[in-house]
């Protein structure tokens, strides 16, 4: 068990879960207590203790399927389960010519019905026998053997028929009780899924050895996830990691005004309160710490070429609109409008895009990139947002289509600021090549930052401001 | 300075050290059983978790969304086992003076005054004891000489600079006075922090707790509660509710229902008298699980509500 405790927690490592030697240890410490038999709770002891977050879950679950357990059959005996289940006959022919699958969808749905679970599981095994058509060793994911089997089975129908089986009482209210049943037919569509790839997953590290599986199985962590590549199901996870990230930065940039409300001891005033108790010191009065109010001003791309990246900056824009008052932002292709009044509170994300999209005015001519244009736009109409106080970040590829750069425009408005950070999606190999003028612009920023990742961008927020990060108040009397 | 101390006058004169309680928990079954009792519904993943919290001695960080019961598992741990629950509200700007200890200067001021004419190095043993010491959660926890359930509630206020505060209690339950020494607990308190995740925790708080996410209740578990804290709630009704609640945190959301808002949900709906929930009920006191205008609008939209009427 130790051994491939360690072999486990090396395949952790591999796909990017941080695993210390601490947790390891506690892990095993963990093992101690539960029952080895019982495969839940080894899973959840395991979970308990090496993984520190909900994100790095399905990581974990991934790879603990290929590890532990799995490799033995469930224990349902499929003599007995497939005598119960009459409607279905033996597999007819090779793999994947079985057919029309109703009868198994049936059997599927009755099985659900009764709640018995080692039913269901003998059907899965069925039908991945019958349509998953799998050929030994070859090494791949298994998602496709899930698609085909799924494809068979038709998830459309096993939800409508799934729906259709807890018919009794409803039909009188249409359209909610409706919604109410769809729900729940998805969700259990979801749970006969979910029983298929564990039996896939289980064949195929029968057939090939967990390690191999694992790597094969293995997909970027969602802070390493391109964001200009990533698959709207990564954007949407992506998406409710900004919001905690979005809290940091705004804590950077206000550390100071947080630090309590007591500041150093004020003599002046504690003494004139002294000589209220004839001059005892009993009352000791605090400095009231001065309050900054950080201003942030968001200038952002949004052009055809930033269209994945510029979702993400814009969503960053909105968390970051719901954690401090001062942040205006702006927009531009090649034509720049201020948006801060859609991403204000209260307001939906998706909504917001959508109004940006017919309200502002961001395209000018022709809707390409044009940072000189804008630029230029910005200081003639929108200077008097930037003052000595406000954070400029502006996010863009700078990508220019050979066009003005606007370089002077940037320089004066850093000049006024009080930091001017640029953050480009692309890798910074690729910078000053073809039309990107990334560095004609990097000499008057504070700092020009590749964000091709959640991770880099936590590694921005982590920098910025780190010089003034305060330190803890020391003990008064001491 | 080295020595450990006792604190002698913070609850009787180490009475109970090295004889800890015995197990609260026999095992996983036992545990959710316990918190069954005292009327917190947990599901096998929490009774074990609180289980292997409690074999190992570590602590519990939970975290999920808003009301799904974090802090109420630790109360619900007290309940169980019968211990005191001490709790540290975290908040933005939380300082040691207000989680660990502070002096009490006041007092330490007065007694500079009584005693004017003593030399300061008598006068220094004399204003730092414990006597002028005002004692925080966490220091509490520590010194307490039965043991307690220590609660560290929304963790993720406090800045990540102050973290560093709650690592000496976490991984060895001590706190260190400078001027008085090290304070060292007797027994172990159990400990839960939560946290909302609205931002990341370190990595050396992650490391030191068993990691325990809450999320909401599947309708089964939901509509057992919706039936343990309504009084009069009908078993077709609480099920009902589950179901459309679940639908309902189906919907990407600003702030979706917790479970304390389908609890109030039920109350309304039994206010009301309602037997059965169709689309003009729920239209009507949708405002009860929705917070957010424009999530009342969504919903309304995903539930087809606004042509039942």
């Amino acid at each position: 068990m130790l051994s491939s405790l360690a072999d486990f927690s090396a395949e952790l490592r591999a796909t990017g879960v941080p695993v210390s030697m601490v947790e390891v240890l506690d892990a095993a410490a963990a093992l101690d207590e539960v029952d080895l038999g019982d495969r839940h709770a080894v899973r959840t002891a395991l979970a308990a203790t090496m993984v520190k977050t909900a994100r790095h879950r399905r990581a974990f679950d991934t790879a603990f399927d290929v590890f532990f357990g799995l490799a033995v059959a469930p224990p349902a005996s499929p003599e007995t389960t497939a005598l119960a289940v009459p409607p279905v006959p033996a597999p007819a022919g090779g793999a994947g010519s079985g057919g029309d699958a109703a009868d198994l969808v049936e059997a599927m749905v009755a099985a659900m019905r009764s709640g018995s679970r080692d039913m269901l599981l003998a059907l899965v095994r069925i039908a991945v026998d019958r349509y998953a058509g799998s050929l030994p060793g070859r090494p791949v994911g298994g998602r496709y053997y899930l698609y085909r089997v799924m494809n068979r089975l038709d998830p459309n129908r096993l939800r409508q028929r799934l729906r259709a089986s807890d018919d009794g009482e409803q039909v009188e209210d249409g359209a909610f009780a409706a919604r109410l049943a769809d729900a729940a037919a998805a969700e259990r569509v979801e749970e006969i899924r979910a029983a298929i790839h564990d039996e896939i997953m289980r064949r195929m590290v029968a057939d090939r050895g967990g390690e191999a599986v694992a790597r094969t199985l293995r997909t970027p962590l969602v802070e390493d996830v391109d964001l200009m590549h990533a698959t709207a199901e990564e954007l949407a996870e992506i998406g409710a990691r900004i919001a905690p990230l979005a809290r940091r930065l705004a804590s950077r940039l206000s550390a100071r005004r947080n630090q309590g409300r007591r500041g150093r001891l004020d003599t002046r005033r504690t003494i004139r309160r002294s000589l209220a108790h004839g001059g005892a010191l009993l009352d000791p009065r605090w400095k009231r710490r001065r309050i900054t109010k950080p201003e942030l001003v968001i200038v952002c791309d949004v052009s055809g070429s930033m269209a994945t990246f510029a979702r993400f900056t814009m969503q960053l824009t909105y968390a970051i609109a719901h954690q401090f008052s001062n942040v205006r932002s702006f927009a531009f292709v090649d034509g720049i409008d201020e948006v801060t009044r859609f991403f204000g509170p209260g307001i939906d994300f998706d909504e917001a895009m959508v109004r940006m999209a017919t309200d502002a005015q961001l395209i000018r001519h022709d809707g390409h990139s044009d940072y000189g244009a804008a630029l230029g736009a910005f200081a003639e109409r929108f200077a008097e947002a930037v003052t000595p106080r406000s954070t400029v970040i502006v996010t863009g590829d700078a990508r220019n289509n050979y066009r003005q750069s606007g370089v002077e425009v940037l320089a004066a408005i850093a000049a006024r600021a009080r930091e001017v950070h640029w953050l480009n999606p692309e890798s910074s190999r690729y910078w000053d090549t073809g039309d990107s003028i990334m560095s004609k612009f990097s000499p008057v920023c504070n700092g020009v930052h590749e964000v091709r990742t959640l991770r880099q961008l936590e590694r921005f927020v982590a920098t910025i401001a780190l010089d003034r990060t305060p330190r803890l108040r020391p003990t008064p009397l001491t | 300075m080295a020595t450990c101390h006792k604190l002698s006058g913070l609850g009787g004169v180490g009475a109970g050290s090295g004889q800890n309680v015995a197990m609260p928990f026999a095992d996983v079954a036992d545990s959710a059983a316990g918190l069954r009792r005292t009327g917190y519904l947990t599901d096998d993943r929490i009774a074990q978790v609180v289980f292997l919290a409690e074999r190992l001695g570590k602590p519990i960080l939970a975290e999920g969304p808003a009301g799904v019961g974090k802090t109420s598992l630790a109360m619900a741990v007290a309940a169980a086992t019968g211990q005191r629950l001490v709790r540290l509200q975290c908040y933005e700007g939380l300082d040691e003076a207000k989680a660990l200890y502070e002096w009490n200067y006041h007092k330490q001021l007065l007694r500079i005054q009584t005693d004017e004419g003593k030399r300061w190095d008598e006068l220094e043993g004399d204003i730092f004891t414990e006597d002028f010491l005002l004692t925080r959660p966490l220091l509490e926890a520590i010194s307490s000489t039965e043991p307690v359930v220590l609660l560290i509630d929304e963790v993720d206020r406090v800045e990540i600079e102050s973290e560093a505060l709650l690592l000496e209690v976490l991984d060895s339950f001590q706190v260190t006075i400078p001027e008085l020494g090290t304070v060292t607990a007797t027994s172990r308190p159990f400990v839960v922090l939560t946290s909302n995740n609205t931002r990341e925790l370190s990595e050396a708080l992650k490391r030191r707790c068993l990691f325990l996410h809450i999320d909401y209740p599947d309708v089964q578990r939901e509509r057992e509660i919706l039936l343990s804290r309504v009084d009069g709630l009908p078993e077709r009704l609480a099920t009902r509710i589950a179901e459309v609640v679940r639908s309902i945190r189906a919907v990407p959301l600003r702030k979706a229902p917790s479970v304390s808002e389908s609890i109030d949900w039920a109350r309304t709906l039994l206010a009301l008298a309602v037997t059965e929930i169709d689309g003009a009920v729920t239209d009507d006191t949708l405002h009860v699980l929705l917070k957010y205008q424009s999530d009342i609008a969504k919903v309304r939209r995903h539930l087809d509500l606004g042509s039942a009427n």
